[in-house]
């Protein structure tokens, strides 16, 4: 399991120090693969990773990509396309319906 | 149809509908949340609040369980809470300034706090403040965003300034079209669009729409916008800015992420009137009023009874304005229907509570459902109007009642 804010507090204060982290954020864990932590520090600069795990699993893997496009495209997150493919690929494959 | 026969207490007030099944063959179903949000959500209290059920940390997104909205006037700290960023500024009132202008006024201002109560006509009205996306979890086929369930909605009374009357002050032009607001809060990275909102000129000078700095006799809590906020009474809660710090009457529609694409739905599906035709395009509009709805919100699904002992049913009834003419109760699925008695009106733009009672003979499930319709012959859907960003959801919701 990876630990949401272990990940991401670097980041945070980095990027984000207006957007501190809530103490009960800490509890939220993300599946265990490979790229669950390119998910967290990407995605956990603007929110908390409950916002992946409650928009599951109904998703296919357009439906993620859309999210992820969007959250690239209009909000501003800052990943280049080969991370934007593995973060999809990660959000398929841990949350959402059309996994193999 | 698969039917869930226990459900844990937790559960239940975790907004946990379970599996779909009305319990009888009526023509009503009920839906349930995606199986990730039930799994993730607590209930968990924000400062100055008791527990909600969170949807989301950050930025904070809680809504109440439904036992929370069995008193027609929802308490403070068990109101709903629901923000699009991260960013949200603790605010300190002797800073705090509300800034009125923009290219549509021709005498722009400031004011303080103190200025806000004390230089105009304060007004006080209950009014239902109810995000456009409450129930998107609820949405069949599932679909993405904050899953709320029936509590991202809270009925209140509401204190504060006209805002047809800073408006007059500001010096409100005629070719205004749209008048726009800002609240404090921002995004954490500056790439992402800031939160900013609009509503048509006719509807900003309603003598219903309000610069609130009260909220249930107190001040608004920090989380539902302190010091003060926009209050736009039968329109849905996007467009009542919390931490409004700034007003613009604007000759030209807002341009805005949150305006042009976010908040819309498409054109001619829902049955709106109020219209807001400098932001329609070809094929979608924004939202505009709440949709007539009501809410049962003293019984939990498969809540056990006796035989021949009644049982009461209440919860609330609430709509756009227009008027709410009446809510009926069906305890059989949604096959036949019996009116409901109105509480207290608290005025137009106010939740309504109602209750029926009936006492059940047989044992087995009974599946009670609650319909309310209003003055312009609107009611309740059986059907969800889908839409892909699942707002405006006002599907009549059967719970099962097991008697033994």
């Amino acid at each position: 399991m990876i630990s949401a804010p272990a990940i991401c507090s670097a980041v945070l204060i980095a990027a984000a120090p207006a957007g501190i982290a809530r103490a009960d954020e800490a509890a939220l864990h993300l599946k265990d693969s490979p790229d669950a932590a390119l998910v967290v520090s990407k995605c956990s600069i603007c929110h908390s990773v409950d916002y992946i795990q409650s928009n599951a699993p109904f998703l296919k893997r357009a439906g993620w990509e859309a999210e992820v496009r969007k959250m690239v495209k209009v909000m501003g997150a800052p990943l280049d396309e080969a991370e934007l493919a593995r973060v999809v690929d990660y959000l398929t494959l841990q949350y959402g319906s059309d996994a193999p | 149809m698969v039917i869930r026969t226990r459900r844990s207490l937790l559960q239940t007030a975790l907004g946990g509908l379970g599996l779909l099944g009305a319990g009888l063959s009526g023509p009503l179903a009920r839906a349930g949340l995606p199986a990730g949000t039930l799994a993730s959500a607590v209930l968990d209290a924000l400062a100055g609040k008791r527990p909600l059920l969170k949807r989301s940390y950050r930025p904070p997104n809680y809504e109440s369980p439904v036992s929370y909205l069995n008193e027609v006037i929802t308490p403070n700290d068990r109101f709903f809470v629901r923000w699009h960023l991260a960013d949200i500024p603790t605010i300190d009132v002797a800073s705090w300034r509300l800034s009125i202008g923009g290219d549509g006024a021709s005498r722009p201002f400031e004011l303080t706090l103190a200025q806000l109560q004390h230089e105009f006509e304060p007004v006080e009205l209950t009014a239902v403040c109810q995000c456009a996306g409450n129930r998107r979890g609820l949405s069949d086929p599932h679909v993405p965003g904050v899953q709320w369930g029936n509590g991202a909605m809270g009925n209140a009374r509401w204190k504060g300034a006209r805002l047809k009357d800073l408006l007059a002050r500001a010096g409100l032009a005629k070719e205004a079209v749209e008048i726009a607001f800002n609240g404090a809060d921002g995004p954490v990275l500056e790439a992402t669009p800031d939160f900013t909102k609009s509503i048509p000129a006719w509807k900003a000078l309603d003598e219903n729409t309000l610069v609130a700095y009260e909220m249930n006799g107190e001040p608004l809590p920090h989380w539902n916008g302190y010091p003060a906020r926009i209050i736009v009474p039968g329109w849905t809660a996007t467009y009542w800015m919390k931490q409004v710090v700034s007003i613009r009457a604007l000759a030209q529609p807002l341009s805005s992420f949150w305006m042009n694409t976010a908040y819309r739905i498409p054109k001619g599906k829902f049955p709106v009137v109020d219209r807001f035709l400098s932001q329609e395009s070809e094929t979608t509009t924004p939202v505009t009023e709440i949709l007539v709805n009501s809410l049962i919100t003293n019984l939990e699904e498969g809540q056990r009874f006796r035989a021949g002992s009644a049982i009461v049913v209440q919860g609330l009834a609430w709509d756009g304005g227009a008027g709410l003419r009446r809510v009926e109760v069906s305890i059989d699925g949604g096959r036949s229907w019996q009116s409901a008695q109105f509480g207290a009106d608290l005025g137009r733009y106010s939740a309504r509570a109602w209750q029926y009672a009936f006492t059940p003979r047989a044992r087995g499930r009974v599946a009670v459902a609650a319909r309310a319709s209003n003055a312009q012959g609107a009611t309740q859907t059986e059907q969800l109007i889908f839409n892909p960003a699942g707002y405006y959801n006002n599907v009549i919701q059967p719970i099962s009642l097991e008697v033994t």
